[in-house]
């Protein structure tokens, strides 16, 4: 069979009712995938500017303000409670990790903040990062050395394993899969994070998380713990699928629903079928 | 089909070979007679009675695969450092045991898959286990003279917990660590002689270092050897009573219906060894058990999130995060009741209970025949509800062992979920009990109802006068047999508490709890319809007046899409 270009089956169709919008829709990814190519790449600021800072503090009155207080002090209920916390001194690493993993700004009043979709650009989190740093000296975002984890040795990985054995397991699981914790509140699971924000959970403690300075764990073991997480995050699932890394709950699960309850189904099946034998001894009647 | 005549088989040439073989045998041991006698061995048919023999098939293949694990297993504690394929644990140090773990799940060949065969097959013994034991209870297949049968399938599961409890041990990984170390607190809970006792088994300090080799031991011989011989008893004692029976035509407490051993039993029993071992395989092949690597070595400071027990000791981990955190300290000890009233209490409750059963319900019902025939749950109303209740607070203990999981999987508080278990472990039985009995009355009732009006037709007929009714037509004699075939109820009588004499009898009060409890027992509980009550229905069913044409006895009534149906 002839191949042609189908020149007459397009123009026939030329006017049909959807042809507007592909060629829409055409031209949008044409000039998308050239946006993509020639737009110029976020400028690297690494220091913060005045400007950032100002823009920063516009962003922070209009978004943050309302619970954190005008001027980031906090805001207190009547009974003496948190209704904000005071943001003076958590540094740009908080900033980064709370608006940066769609925390911040919390969706409703909730034991917990979720991690959500994030509702600020990378440049606003960077203003509102370098204003909260403008007030007080605190934990700056992360160097690129210390997140960079795809070229750790297998002893900076199994040392990361010792060092999340002994501090992180009990909350977010051996896998990281996360854990519960009371009142509702619980250690959220690692999967999909970050190498920056894990960085930045363990510098700051956000929400039940407690602090892991610098000076209690070094950058450098940091980075260890983030290579373990990611080693084991990225191996195959040895041994078929897994439950999710919830440990002998699944288990059981499986062995109940499918293991008993499929045996089971094949028990009714045996039993149900007798033995056939047309058979007849010789000489008897037919 | 070839022929329809069988060949005798000393005619055949299988038989003729076999033969000499076979005589030389029969010749020294003597095996013939014994053999003809049991291999045409009568067994009923029903697929609940195949559920015991899941939890023997995956004994087999725990054996069969253990076997495979104990050849490169090193049950030691001494340290190593593990220098394995595994790269996130290179390096690191661990016990022997831990590092040979490791090495059957990924540098022995076919190790991993082992390894899942046999936990698979452990969780699914025990589970095929309770099933068993279920099925046994609610049939009633316990009663004489069967008691002691079913004292030794609770063994049985006791011992089956304990030794898949060794088995999780053995791998000396956190979770299996943590595990220990639950149970070693249950221990030191035993008020007086809990410490001395931890020591006597841990010969240390928790964890010392004898334990894993201890936990072997006892994993790989003594009990597995205890079980064998449990279950070589149990079945030479159900060829010795003969299997019990559902109730039916032809069926009756001195007979069995059903087929032979040989060759009927021997392909499908044969056959579902094979059905068990290719689902622990799958399993094994698919689905992920234990994944000891991800745990890291056991070291007593460290612990993880989601730490739970292998599904069968859910219960007893349950019953524990459910108890307040209780404990006094007095005549210079500590006495931790937050561990030892759930821990220890929530098993020993159970176990007696399961145990001692059988003979509350004789001294209940003052029953002393013989049962071959089984007991349809509704009829036993008061112990199906009991069951259901004992159930339902198995569950919620069991739940409970997960409430962390719960909590995280489905968003909810972890303190609100323990309440509510909390409560729920008084309530929630009760509330099951009382539905559950009230459902087996209503069913006896509907039984009643079918063997006397007949069953519903749906036939609708208009008479003269312009009534619609629903015809109903007897049900088949056989089905009419099967639901009368059970026991009838005993006379309920006050306790005599005082003798001929009129002195106050010395078992007075035993006889007034019993009476009490006889009353608790049959309370609500319908008997089966009389003799008189059949003829007379039979009479009322059999007259057709009023109804133009006779139904025959093949109709079995119309399906929901008006087509008759036939019995």
């Amino acid at each position: 069979m002839e191949l042609r270009f189908p020149v007459r089956t397009l123009s026939t169709r030329r006017r049909h009712p959807l042809a507007n919008v592909l060629v829409i829709l055409g031209a949008l990814a044409v000039a998308a995938v050239l946006y993509m190519a020639f737009a110029p790449k976020g400028a690297t600021a690494e220091t913060s500017s005045l400007d950032d800072i100002e823009a920063g503090r516009d962003l922070f009155v209009i978004g943050c303000a309302s619970c954190h207080g005008q001027n980031a002090e906090g805001i207190t209920t009547t009974s003496d409670g948190n209704y904000g916390p005071s943001l003076i001194g958590v540094g740009a690493a908080a900033v980064d990790f709370q608006v940066g993993t769609g925390r911040m700004p919390m969706a409703q009043s909730a034991p917990q903040a979720p991690r959500k979709s994030v509702e600020y650009t990378d440049e606003e989190i960077t203003q509102l990062a370098a204003y909260i740093a403008s007030l007080a000296p605190g934990p700056a975002i992360p160097e690129d050395e210390y997140l960079e984890y795809e070229s750790a040795s297998a002893e900076e990985i199994s040392l990361g394993g010792e060092f999340f054995r002994t501090n992180c397991t009990a909350c977010h699981n051996s896998v990281g899969a996360g854990g519960a914790l009371p009142d509702g509140r619980y250690a959220p699971t690692l999967e999909n994070v970050s190498a920056k924000h894990i960085f930045e959970a363990m510098q700051t403690g956000p929400q039940q998380m407690p602090v892991f300075s610098d000076d209690v764990i070094t950058p450098e073991d940091k980075r260890a713990v983030i290579s373990y997480i990611k080693a084991v995050q990225e191996q195959p699932n040895y041994g078929g699928f897994g439950g999710g890394g919830i440990g002998p709950v699944a288990d059981g699960v499986w062995v109940w629903l499918f293991g008993i309850g499929g045996l089971v189904g094949f028990a009714i099946w045996i039993s149900a079928h007798g033995t056939r034998s047309n058979k007849k001894p010789k000489g008897a009647e037919k | 089909m070839a022929t329809d005549t069988y060949t005798d088989i000393q005619d055949t040439k299988v038989g003729q070979k076999a033969a000499g073989p076979v005589g030389w045998i029969d010749d020294r041991l003597g095996v013939a007679g014994m053999a003809r006698k049991n291999m045409r061995k009568i067994f009923p048919e029903h697929w609940s009675f195949m559920l015991g023999e899941i939890a023997l098939w995956s004994f087999v293949v725990l054996l069969i695969s253990g076997t495979f694990l104990t050849l490169w297993f090193q049950p030691s504690m001494g340290e190593t450092v593990y220098n394995g394929s595994y790269e996130p644990l290179k390096g690191i140090e661990m016990s022997q045991a831990y590092a040979s773990t490791l090495d059957i799940s990924f540098d022995i060949r076919g190790g991993l898959l082992m390894r899942q065969i046999h936990h698979w097959a452990a969780a699914l013994f025990v589970a095929a286990m309770i099933v068993h034991m279920l099925r046994v209870f609610f049939t009633g297949a316990y009663r004489k003279p069967r008691e002691v049968n079913w004292l030794i399938g609770v063994g049985l599961l006791i011992l089956g917990m304990v030794e898949g409890f060794a088995g999780y041990s053995l791998p000396d990984d956190l979770l299996s660590g943590t595990g220990l170390r639950f149970v070693d607190g249950l221990i030191r809970s035993i008020p007086l002689v809990g410490s001395y006792v931890e020591f006597f088994l841990f010969g240390d300090e928790f964890p010392g270092e004898l334990i894993i080799p201890r936990l072997y031991m006892a994993h790989i011989l003594l009990i597995p050897a205890l079980i064998l011989g449990l279950i070589a008893a149990h079945m030479l004692l159900l060829v010795y009573h003969k299997h019990t029976q559902w109730p039916g035509p032809g069926r009756t407490n001195d007979n069995v219906v059903g087929y032979p051993m040989l060759p009927v039993y021997a392909a499908k029993a044969g056959g579902f060894f094979f059905v068990v071992f290719g689902f622990t395989a799958l399993f094994a092949a698919i689905i992920q058990i234990n994944p000891v690597w991800a745990y890291g070595p056991y070291n007593p400071s460290e612990v993880t999130a989601g730490s739970q027990p292998d599904w069968y000791m859910g219960f007893s981990e349950g019953m524990v995060r459910l108890m307040p955190g209780w404990e006094s300290t007095f005549f210079d000890r500590t006495w931790s009741w937050n561990v030892a009233i759930p821990g220890l209490g929530g098993l020993g409750i159970l176990f007696t209970s399961l145990m001692l059963w059988p003979f509350i319900e004789r001294w209940i019902t003052q029953d002393n025949r013989e049962h071959h025939l089984l007991e349809r749950p509704r009829d036993a109303p008061t112990r199906t509800a009991l069951g259901v209740a004992g159930m339902t607070a198995y569950g919620v203990g069991w739940a409970a062992g997960g409430n962390d999981i719960i909590a995280i999987q489905f968003g909810l508080d972890i303190y609100t979920l323990t309440w509510i278990f909390r409560i729920g472990l008084f309530v929630f039985p009760v509330i099951a009990f009382l539905i559950t009995r009230r459902i087996c009355i209503g069913l006896q009732h509907r039984d009643h109802d079918s063997v006397l009006h007949g069953f519903e037709t749906g036939v609708i007929e208009r008479s003269p006068s312009g009534g619609y009714s629903e015809r109903h037509a007897p049900l088949p004699v056989a089905t009419q047999y099967t639901l009368t075939t059970r026991e009838r109820l005993p006379e309920l009588e006050a306790a005599e508490t005082v003798d001929a004499n009129g002195v106050a009898s010395p078992a007075g009060r035993k006889d007034k709890l019993r009476a009490r409890l006889r009353h608790f027992y049959y309370q609500g509980v319908l008997d089966k319809p009389t003799v008189e009550e059949v003829h007379h229905a039979e009479e009322h069913l059999g007259d057709f007046q009023g109804h133009p044409n006779q139904i025959g006895d093949e109709f079995g009534g119309v399906s929901d899409a008006g087509v008759p149906k036939s019995h």
